[in-house]
Parts: C-alpha cells; sequence; structure tokens
C-alpha cells in the first residue's frame, strides 16, 4: 500500500476512461435494442397467453419456450455461441461493437419476460372499459397496457440494463472490450490490484447511476 | 332503448340466466336488483357483448348485439355509455384525458375532443380538476370522471355496474343526483344494476328482480311497491326489526298498497286495533303514492284472524306476520 506507483498506473491512467465509455456504449446499446425488441415480444407473449386479448396456446407455448432457452444459457455460453453471427452482423467478432449483438440477444428474452409480467399487472376493469368504448385490440395495447404499465416498463429496462452491465464485464473475458477485459487483462492476469479495484468502483458507480437514472424515470411517469 | 328477448346463458352445466325478457323505454331508470349470484354481473356483461348470450337476443338502441363482433362490435358499443363500480379510469391520464378517451378511441381530433372533455367535466362539476390525475380525486369525483368519461361519445344508453357500491351515502346521493339529471337533460335510457335497494327506491321508474338467474318480479316502481306481499317491496321499505317480549302475542302486517295511513288507521281502530297496538311502521311516498307497511301487535292468533279479516272487507291487505 506504501508504493508511490498505486493506482498511478498507465493501464487507470490511459486505458479507464476508454474502457469506461466502451462500457456505458455496449449498455446503452444494447439496453436500446433490448427494448426495441423485447417490447413487442413481451407484448406478444402476453396477448398469446391465457386470458389475453389474443390467447392463442400454441403460439404461446411456441414463443416460451425460445424465450426460455435464451435465457436459460448461461451468458459466457451464449457470447461463444453468436462469435459467428457477431462476425455476421458487425464484421468481427471482437471489439464492442460484436459484444453487443451478443448483449442484445440476451438480453431481449430477459426483457420480454419482464415486460409479460408488468403488463399483467394492469386490471382487467381498465381493459373492459377500454373494450366498452369500443377500442380494437391495437387501441388497448398502446392506449391502456403501454401507458399504465410504464412505471413498470421502465423498472424493467433498468433491471435489464444493469444486468447487462454485468454481461459487458463476462463479454470482457472473450475479448469484448470495456472494464470487464480492463479488469481481466490488468487486474487479474497481469495482478494489479489496483486496476481491479479501480474497475470495480467504476462499476459499481456505473450501476448506481443507471439505477438512479431509472427510479427517477419511473416515479416522474407514476400518478398511481 | 334496451330490449332482451329469452335471453339464456348457461356456463358449463351451470344455468346463469334464464328467460330474460325485459324491455326499457327511451329515457327511463331501470334498476336491476338480486342478490350475489342472482346473474346481474352475467346480464350486464351480456348487455356490452364482453360474454355472448347462449340463446336469446339483446338489442341496444335497434342494434342486435347478438349478431356482432369485430369491427360492428365496436362500432355499436360506442352508442352505449358504461360506468363501473371501480370507475377504471386510467392512472396515467388526467380528468381531462380519461374523458377524452372515448374520443380518442372514435379517432375525434385531439382539439375537439379535449374541448368536449372540459365541456363534460363541466357538466359534472369537476371544472376545477381537469389537470388532476385520478389518484389526487375522492371516489366521488372519480366516480364523476367516470360519468362524464360514459357521457363522452353521447350514447343513448347509460349501463351503470354497481356504480355507488365503493361510495358513503352522501356521495351516493350526489351521484345518483348526477344520473337522475343526465337522464332530465339529455333523454338517456339509464339502466342500473345494484345491490342496494336505496339506489332503487332514490332513482328507478321501474325495477326488476332478479333470483337464481330468472326475472322474479319487473314492473313500474310504484307499481311493484304497491303490491301487497311483494318481496321487493318488503326489500325497498324495510320495517326496523320487532322483538316481542310476549310470547303469547302475535303481529299482523298491515299493507298501504292502493290506499294511504288514515283509512289504514281508521280501519284498524274499528276492527279494534287501537294505534298503540302498532310496533313498527315504515311510509314512504313513491311517485305520490303513500307506499308502506305497519305492524300491529295482537294477542292471539284468532285476534289476528279477527283484524286480517276486518281489514280485507275495507279492501286492505294484511297477513300475519313471522
Amino acid at each position: 500500500m506504501n508504493d508511490p506507483t498505486w493506482f498511478d498506473n498507465p493501464a487507470i491512467t490511459d486505458q479507464m476512461w476508454p474502457a469506461a465509455i466502451e462500457t456505458l456504449l455496449m449498455t446503452a446499446w444494447s439496453t436500446g435494442l433490448a427494448v426495441l425488441f423485447g417490447l413487442p415480444l413481451g407484448i406478444w407473449l402476453f396477448t398469446a397467453s391465457k386470458g389475453g386479448l389474443n390467447s392463442n396456446p400454441v403460439v404461446y407455448r411456441v414463443l416460451s419456450f425460445i424465450v426460455d432457452i435464451t435465457r436459460s444459457i448461461p451468458f459466457i455460453i451464449l457470447i461463444i455461441a453468436l462469435i459467428p453471427f457477431a462476425r455476421f452482423v458487425v464484421g468481427s467478432a471482437l471489439g464492442w461493437q460484436a459484444t453487443v449483438v451478443s448483449l442484445t440477444i440476451g438480453a431481449i428474452p430477459f426483457y420480454a419476460r419482464l415486460v409479460e409480467n408488468s403488463l399483467r399487472e394492469v386490471s382487467e376493469g381498465k381493459i373492459e372499459a377500454a373494450l366498452m368504448m369500443g377500442a380494437s385490440n391495437g387501441q388497448v395495447i398502446r392506449q391502456v397496457y403501454v401507458p399504465e404499465a410504464l412505471p413498470g416498463l421502465i423498472g424493467a429496462a433498468t433491471v435489464t440494463s444493469v444486468t447487462l452491465v454485468s454481461y459487458t464485464a463476462m463479454a470482457g473475458a472473450v475479448g469484448g472490450g470495456g472494464l470487464g477485459a480492463l479488469a481481466i487483462s490488468y487486474g487479474y492476469q497481469r495482478y494489479q490490484a489496483d486496476t481491479m479495484i479501480a474497475c470495480i468502483i467504476v462499476l459499481v458507480l456505473i450501476v448506481t447511476i443507471i439505477q438512479f437514472i431509472g427510479d427517477r424515470l419511473a416515479r416522474a411517469v407514476d400518478h398511481r | 332503448m334496451i330490449e332482451l328477448r329469452a335471453l339464456r346463458k348457461v356456463f358449463g352445466e351451470t344455468v346463469a340466466l334464464e328467460e330474460i325478457d325485459l324491455s326499457v323505454p327511451a329515457g327511463e331508470i331501470h334498476g336491476i336488483v338480486g342478490r350475489s349470484g342472482a346473474g346481474k354481473s352475467t346480464l350486464i356483461r351480456c348487455l356490452t357483448g364482453l360474454e355472448s348470450p347462449t340463446s336469446g337476443t339483446v338489442s341496444i338502441n335497434g342494434v342486435d348485439l347478438t349478431n356482432q363482433s369485430g369491427a360492428g362490435l365496436r362500432e355499436a358499443r360506442r352508442s352505449i355509455g358504461m360506468v363501473f363500480q371501480h370507475v377504471n379510469l386510467l392512472d396515467s391520464s388526467t380528468a381531462l384525458k380519461n374523458v377524452a378517451h372515448p374520443l380518442k378511441i372514435a379517432g375525434v381530433p385531439k382539439a375537439e375532443r379535449l374541448a368536449k372533455a372540459r365541456e363534460l367535466l363541466e357538466f359534472v362539476g369537476l371544472g376545477d380538476r381537469v389537470d388532476n390525475y385520478p389518484a389526487q380525486l375522492s371516489g366521488g369525483q372519480k366516480q364523476r370522471v367516470g360519468i362524464a368519461r360514459a357521457l363522452a361519445a353521447e350514447p343513448k344508453v347509460l349501463l351503470c355496474d354497481e356504480p355507488t357500491s365503493a361510495l358513503d351515502s352522501t356521495t351516493t346521493d350526489q351521484i345518483l343526483g348526477l344520473i337522475r339529471s343526465l337522464r332530465d337533460r339529455l333523454g338517456i335510457t339509464v339502466l342500473i344494476i345494484t345491490h342496494e335497494m336505496s339506489v332503487i327506491r332514490e332513482i328507478c321508474d321501474s325495477v326488476t328482480l332478479l333470483a337464481d338467474g330468472r326475472v322474479a318480479k319487473t314492473g313500474k316502481l310504484a307499481e311493484v311497491i304497491a303490491e301487497p306481499g311483494s318481496i321487493l317491496a318488503k326489500d325497498l321499505v324495510p320495517l326496523p326489526p320487532v322483538s316481542l317480549d310476549d310470547g303469547a302475542s302475535r303481529l299482523v302486517e298491515v299493507s298501504l298498497a292502493g290506499t294511504d295511513l288514515p283509512t289504514v288507521l281508521t280501519a284498524a281502530r274499528n276492527a279494534g286495533a287501537s294505534a298503540e297496538a302498532i310496533l313498527a311502521g315504515a311510509v314512504e311516498t313513491i311517485e305520490g303514492r303513500q307506499v308502506g307497511r305497519l305492524r300491529f301487535s295482537v294477542d292471539s292468533a284468532e285476534q289476528a284472524k279477527e283484524l286480517i279479516s276486518a281489514l280485507k272487507a275495507d279492501g286492505i291487505y294484511a297477513e300475519e306476520a313471522a
């Protein structure tokens, strides 16, 4: 601890900032894409489920099966399995852009399940009221389910985003870039305890800030 | 205009509704009463097309709902306003946007629907609450918003499902007053499902009693109440409970149906039952007629019989009460 070079380490002073930016970029992109694709998938799951607007047991079981398979594969294995696909999409299997592909694929079913559960919280009475006004299923979804479940949907996106931060670190183990890669290649493989500690501190900060923003947003749209 | 013909609804083995015939003319307030499980909820779900009847027809404003589905049903529903027990406002929208919602669904332009919603909130006495969210309103205010919303698409028919069951008595009176004024000012036809007799007494022109999925009694309120021995009359004008301290004495219940209080009192006195023998009584004036019942105590079964036949001779209905 009396080492004068403690924390005065090029891995921290030069690489920390770009790595943190990469982690943020990966998290932001994959959260955005997961919401973009996961929301419709979650709505589809929900409407196809028993008692849904467009209940269809076969569709529900197929969707459910796909979602559960993806969710049950450990993420580190999912990344490796998706290397060819990532290369096909972004042209390379390395770097944060390639990681975003796997992160998104991993997060879509995760978010979709959370969406399904959030929509289930909307009371039956509100749906009947809208149907009685002559609303179509699409109108019920857009004008009742989504706005009424919005605090829950934002909460779910926050949980997904925080989970994605830890996934980015895992992706670092297979050349994904970001703080995870820095912590593994310097903190772990080169025994630089200061780099490891610095990475952990920044990761904790990022998660704290995401949670803070998510809570604020959810509260801002919650009028219950 | 609401017209039900031979409506029948079966869930598996259970018969929920059987042979329901009902017709509510335009501009009338009709009440449907019955205990829990009598079929009230199923009836209203059939009326709104949320449930399709096993057989029979439901027609509202001349449109047969039983033959409709998809776009046709959605169109037909727009001509029905619905008021719910739990109001079912969107928590994420202000009072104004909630009232405008039916118009948004119908595709009315934004400026127009918001202006209309403002006018309706004004009408129900909430002109200063347009920007409040439901969580900022009291139960009675929420129900007013619910009623304003039900009126937004200018329906000819208003269906109210237990509209006051979650409200206290003062608020109930205000909401019922509002519903009555809607009928008086807009000529709207109102169907109220309730388990509260006070609601029926307060605002209904006609009433139907449902029991075990069948119509047990139906007719104009004054007629139904005036009918001697009617179950509905007993529920609508309840007597306070009477305790008999002397086991030997009997009770005779005299109906005011078709007559009035002075006539009954005179006849009873002539038959040997003085006013002191009245243990309980309930008299109300409904549509200008006195209705209600009196309970006399008599000393023996013979005296009870004598009193009943003496009153009958005067055209007054009486029976021995348990």
